[in-house]
């Protein structure tokens, strides 16, 4: 049971992150992609989360923990930027 | 038992990331698309974080997980408003109408 229903979460994560692919490669506006990368982002954290419930392991909490760090940073520093049109004062 | 309440957890979380990525894909102008998966997307990493508490009951309990889900929870509602602000600024194309009080101005 717990096998298919891990199965039917990565199904689901592959799907988002395909839609947002689709909105990064073909959103009108720079801000769309922006949005898309954040929401790809999240994902990558969910699926890494449930590679570690397949493994049975905690392996992979530091890298979900970076990569929401880091795409928090990159998140706020493209929409500064698409905001003001630079990054510094 | 344990299993089962990992199943539902997984399942609720996946749900919820669909939805958010579907409301990315399907919704028509910038600010209803920022809408969707900045809600949705945290809920269902929250349930997947949850589930994997549960999860390592056995081998490996610890509260860490809760880490990342706080730092979500956090985060998520500051970039919101960071990429809704850029929109403005970019003044992205919107559907919504113009509020009541504002009809007859036009900037």
């Amino acid at each position: 049971m717990l096998t298919i229903a891990l199965y039917i979460a990565f199904g689901s994560i592959a799907l988002a992150i395909i839609f947002c692919a689709l909105r990064l490669l073909r959103g009108p506006d720079p801000a769309d992609r922006v949005l898309a990368f954040d929401t790809l982002y999240i994902n990558t954290i969910a699926l890494l989360i449930v590679l570690d419930i397949h493994q049975s392991t905690s392996l992979f909490f530091e890298a979900a923990l970076l990569i929401a760090m880091i795409g928090f940073v990159a998140t706020v520093a493209l929409a500064r930027y698409l905001a003001r049109g630079n990054l510094g004062e | 038992m344990l299993d089962i309440v990992v199943s539902v957890l997984l399942l609720v979380g996946s749900v919820f990331i669909l939805v958010g990525a579907i409301g990315l894909i399907r919704l028509p102008d910038f600010f209803m698309r920022l809408h969707g998966p900045t809600k949705a997307t945290t809920l269902g990493v929250g349930g997947m974080l949850l589930a994997a508490i549960v999860h390592a009951i056995d081998y490996d309990f610890s509260l860490r997980e809760i880490l990342i889900s706080l730092f979500l929870f956090v985060t998520a509602p500051v970039s919101a408003y960071l990429l809704g602000q850029a929109g403005l600024q970019r003044r992205v194309p919107s559907r919504a109408p113009v509020p009541e009080e504002y009809r007859g101005l036009r900037r």
